[in-house]
């Protein structure tokens, strides 16, 4: 044993041995062999034609016509590429950057699609037409994990986002036909959704209670509530109190003919425009403000922020209750603009996903939001494959992206950590 | 700035923590608070700062009655404070904690940093803090933790700064930099409120002292006491602070470790190739600053630890590679570094707590059952012999004070006939009447002829009990020096030099 080493480099000397885990080049390397023999060498043989333009769209861009087993085998050969690179950093000791596995996904689910596609009877999808509609379908997960991510960063488990979302539907649905407006709807949502935070904030701020069972029981009492309202007086009386109209698409001139992007980003209701704003506004208030600062210590270290003079119970009260109202937001979405009425659990169980979205997003509003549009992303390929006649069974395509979803959490994104001091109650002293 | 506490009380419950408490603290004073784990100081402290609402009793600044309904008004009022566990959010950089509470921010509350940067620059060149406004503080070491902790006091320009055991975290050479610190806040006006229950540090920089015991001021000691009559205020009772040991008589060398490498999950070898041996009727302590691979040695001999090579034998068994219930079979006692989390279980009964290892066999328990009335009349013993003061055999372990939760893992580790005795950090966060009694109980056990390996991190500790002494160092060995070693030499072991002086190799 030598002195000198101990004292100048302790530790060098064992450094070549370590190697980073081989979970991330292994994944992508098994994806990769399944997409090269699955999707290209054993894909169909028909070639897919995939619509950028809608026929109406001010510029016209030519569709993408990809024969299907060409294509499987060009993507496949991508895929195993970025899996080589992934497994070349790996044996130099390095890490794979995180641009990687999120670009694997991409491709990979690019040519999922392809291969669905190419074999169904109808060979063309119009891809504008698939991520417009994911984003509408995603509008109410991305308000709902926006509401976990406020509750989370401040120290509350929020569970009830299916209960929040489910009471601004029914409200919205209800205050917008009563007063005959439904931008009226939208607010009286908003409250609604609060109120039922503001239950779960009283019960486990104030009185301890475990967050994850007073939220469970929201979602159920919410859920029965409104299942009884609805039968005894919505359905019976539809046109006094069911037929909220909707709220109106406002395209921005120009913008919205701009091909793919034009339809997603300006030809929204207000709730849409809503979701983007509400995204910004939350990312750069909880990192850039000192509201989001204080928010952040009270759901990392309360007892911190207590002793810098910050009211750690009382943040977290209005915290919780503001995440409430932008779910009802998101409720309202069912009820005025994806359809124009309410029915019973017309949630459908949107605010767990939502929840699984906020995680996913690593308790960040843009990726909730980024999780949010993947989520949107199957509801639609689900709906859409239906109507292009694929031989897979609808069950196991609506499976496909959660799959990807589940590979995607275990596998590529690594550990992620959730506010210290989420789901714990704080008791001064 | 002058404070003041008038007849300040304190009760939760029927409990008073303080009772009719008098303290006078001068401006530019650094006034120690004396008393043992549990008197009641961090209660005065956490009134002070307004974080209790006293049960009676008044607070008084410059001669003017005052009220803190909070931690806010405690700061405006220029009280600053540095609890024990650092208040610090570790995902926050060091400028977002120091912001935190009085950010500094543009229209419409957006953040503006730059201002607290230049303040945290500009009190790190004034006392020589080397801290970076921008790093992490999940990153830093405790010691420079400690400062952003005073940093943040130091902004708010807090004219009376409370640091509650600040060293108790700290290396030798930390809690030297921190009294330097002390003096030079000192210097500039700042009077401090400095809580401790070591002497050598009261003494070394107090101005006055105040001796607390059981929620209440025993009386005011000037910093010449000696270690002797200050120790006795804080007990209540004669206390020897210095140890009857007889010198070691080695017999056979039955415990060996050769060539010891424990591999951590990032690669690195946080115990690296370390042989040492020890014998019968022998107390070697291994020293070191925290996290130099002593928890990792400990627990590689007990076999909690995984990815472990070379070679453990006692009484020529190789102890490697066998479950820790045979490792403890083996003869085998362990005392944890941390008995909260290790050592006891908390909600179970002292009287449990003593049979953890031994509740599956004769006398406890036959066939697949229990006696109950065999563990509380070995925990009634138990209680007598190790003076250990609960209400009851039956109360929750996790309701002891601290030296009364390590009397009751030493009481079980000690009950067994033993081949091996290892304690880590035996007396940390212990009183000083149950260190006395504890470092007793080490050594009768080595006189029985056990081969005793101490770990601790406290160098008054290793020198008063160790019969030689080997220093860690980033997981590896530094050496092996006598007991009589000089504290300076072991203080540079510790940071990695040699015992021979230089960097020579041996």
């Amino acid at each position: 044993m030598s002195a000198t080493s101990t004292a100048s480099a302790p530790g060098a000397t064992a450094l070549p041995a370590f190697r980073p885990s081989m979970k991330v080049p292994l994944t992508l390397g098994v994806l990769a062999v399944i997409a090269l023999v699955f999707f290209g060498l054993l894909g169909p043989g028909q070639t897919a034609e995939m619509k950028i333009s809608d026929p109406g769209d001010a510029v016209a861009v030519p569709a993408l016509l990809i024969p299907g087993q060409v294509g499987g085998i060009v993507l496949g050969i991508l895929l195993l590429a970025m899996a080589a690179y992934s497994i070349y950093l790996w044996t130099r000791n390095t890490r794979s950057p995180r641009w990687l596995p999120i670009a694997f996904s991409v491709v990979f689910v690019f040519a999922v699609l392809l291969w669905i596609v190419a074999g169904a009877r109808q060979p063309s999808i119009s891809l504008a037409g698939l991520i417009a509609g994911s984003v509408t379908l995603a509008v109410p997960l991305v308000f709902g994990s926006l509401s976990g991510v406020l509750c989370e960063r401040v120290g509350v488990v929020n569970i009830a986002i299916e209960g929040q979302l489910l009471g601004g539907a029914f409200t919205a649905a209800l205050v917008a036909t009563v007063t005959g407006s439904p931008y009226v709807g939208l607010l009286a949502a908003a409250g609604a959704g609060a109120a039922v935070s503001m239950v779960l904030a009283v019960f486990s701020i104030k009185y301890l209670v475990n967050q994850i069972i007073v939220g469970v029981v929201l979602n159920v009492l919410v859920s029965g509530l409104t299942g009884f309202l609805f039968g005894t007086v919505m359905a019976p009386n539809k046109d006094q109190f069911n037929t909220p109209g909707r709220l109106d698409i406002l395209p921005i001139p120009l913008l919205s003919d701009i091909p793919i992007i034009g339809p997603i980003l300006f030809k929204q209701s207000v709730a849409g425009y809503l979701m983007y704003v509400a995204v910004a506004v939350v990312w750069f208030g909880l990192f850039k403000t000192r509201w989001g600062l204080r928010v952040r210590a009270v759901g990392e270290h309360p007892q911190a922020a207590d002793t810098m003079g910050i009211n750690v119970n009382a943040t977290r009260f209005w915290n919780v209750t503001l995440g409430g109202a932008i779910a009802g937001i998101g409720g309202a979405v069912f009820t005025l603009v994806t359809i124009d009425s309410f029915t019973k659990e017309i949630s459908g169980g949107r605010g767990f996903i939502a929840l699984a979205a906020l995680i996913f997003g690593r308790w960040n509003p843009i990726g909730a939001f980024l999780a949010s549009l993947l989520f949107g992303f199957a509801y639609n390929l689900q709906s859409i494959l239906g109507i292009i006649g694929t031989p897979v069974p609808s069950q196991f395509m609506a499976m496909l992206p959660y799959l990807v979803t589940i590979f995607a959490v275990a596998g590529l994104v690594g550990r992620s950590r959730p506010p210290a001091a989420s789901g714990i109650p704080y008791v001064k002293g | 700035m002058k404070l003041e506490l008038k007849g300040i009380s304190k009760a939760f419950g029927t409990f008073y923590a303080n009772q009719d408490i008098d303290l006078v603290v001068e401006s530019a004073q650094i006034h120690c608070l004396l008393g043992e784990n549990g008197a009641g100081k961090s209660t005065l402290m956490n009134v002070l700062y307004g974080l209790y609402e006293p049960t009676a009793g008044q607070i008084l600044v410059d001669d003017r009655p005052v009220s803190f309904r909070g931690p806010a008004d405690a700061m405006a009022a220029g009280i600053g404070m540095v609890h024990q566990h650092f208040m610090l959010v570790p995902v926050f950089t060091v400028a977002e904690n120091v912001a935190l509470g009085a950010e500094p921010t543009s229209f419409g509350g957006v953040l503006s940093m730059d201002e607290t940067r230049t303040k945290i620059r500009e009190i790190s060149k004034k006392y020589g803090f080397d801290v970076d406004p921008d790093a992490l503080v999940e990153d830093l070491p405790v010691g420079v933790q400690q400062r952003v902790e005073i940093i943040k006091a130091l902004v708010r320009e807090a004219k009376v700064l409370i640091l509650d055991e600040p060293t108790a975290v700290l290396t030798p050479q930390e809690t030297d930099e921190l009294l330097d610190i002390m003096r030079q806040l000192k210097a500039g006006g700042t009077s401090i409120v400095f809580i401790s229950h070591k002497l050598r540090e009261v003494q070394a920089v107090s101005d006055v002292i105040t001796v607390i015991r059981r929620g209440k001021v025993v009386g005011d000691a000037p910093p010449t006491a000696s270690a002797t009559e200050l120790a006795s205020m804080m007990v209540g009772r004669p206390v020897s602070l210095s140890l009857d040991k007889a010198p070691a008589q080695p017999k056979e060398t039955t415990f060996v470790v050769e060539n010891l490498t424990v591999r951590a999950a990032n690669g690195t070898n946080v115990v690296d190739g370390i042989s040492f041996d020890i014998a019968q009727g022998e107390i070697l302590a291994v020293a070191g600053v925290q996290g130099n691979g002593q928890t990792e040695l400990t627990e590689a001999i007990l076999g909690v630890q995984e990815h472990v090579t070379g070679s453990v034998t006692l009484d020529g068994k190789q102890l490697l590679g066998l479950p820790v219930k045979e490792v403890l079979r083996s003869g085998v006692g362990f005392v944890p570094e941390d008995r909260t989390v290790d050592g006891l279980v908390g909600p179970f009964s002292v009287a449990e707590n003593l049979v953890l290892d031994l509740y599956d066999q004769a006398p406890f328990a036959s066939g697949i059952s229990m006696k109950p009335a065999k563990v509380v009349e070995n925990a009634k013993a138990k209680i007598e012999e190790f003076d250990i003061r609960t209400p009851s055999a039956g109360s929750a372990a996790g309701t002891l004070s601290g030296g009364n939760q390590q009397k009751v893992v030493m009481a079980r580790e000690l009950s067994r006939p033993l081949r091996l005795f290892i304690a880590s950090q035996p007396t940390r966060g212990v009183d000083v009447g149950s260190i006395e009694f504890l470092h007793k109980r080490i050594v009768a056990e080595r006189d029985v002829g056990t081969p005793v390996m101490i770990v601790s991190t406290e160098l008054d500790e290793v020198v008063e009990l160790a019969d030689r002494i080997a220093v860690l160092y980033k997981g590896k060995l530094v050496g092996i020096v006598p007991a009589d070693t000089p504290r300076d030499t072991l203080g540079l072991m510790m940071a990695g030099v040699g015992p021979e002086g230089g960097s020579d190799d041996k």
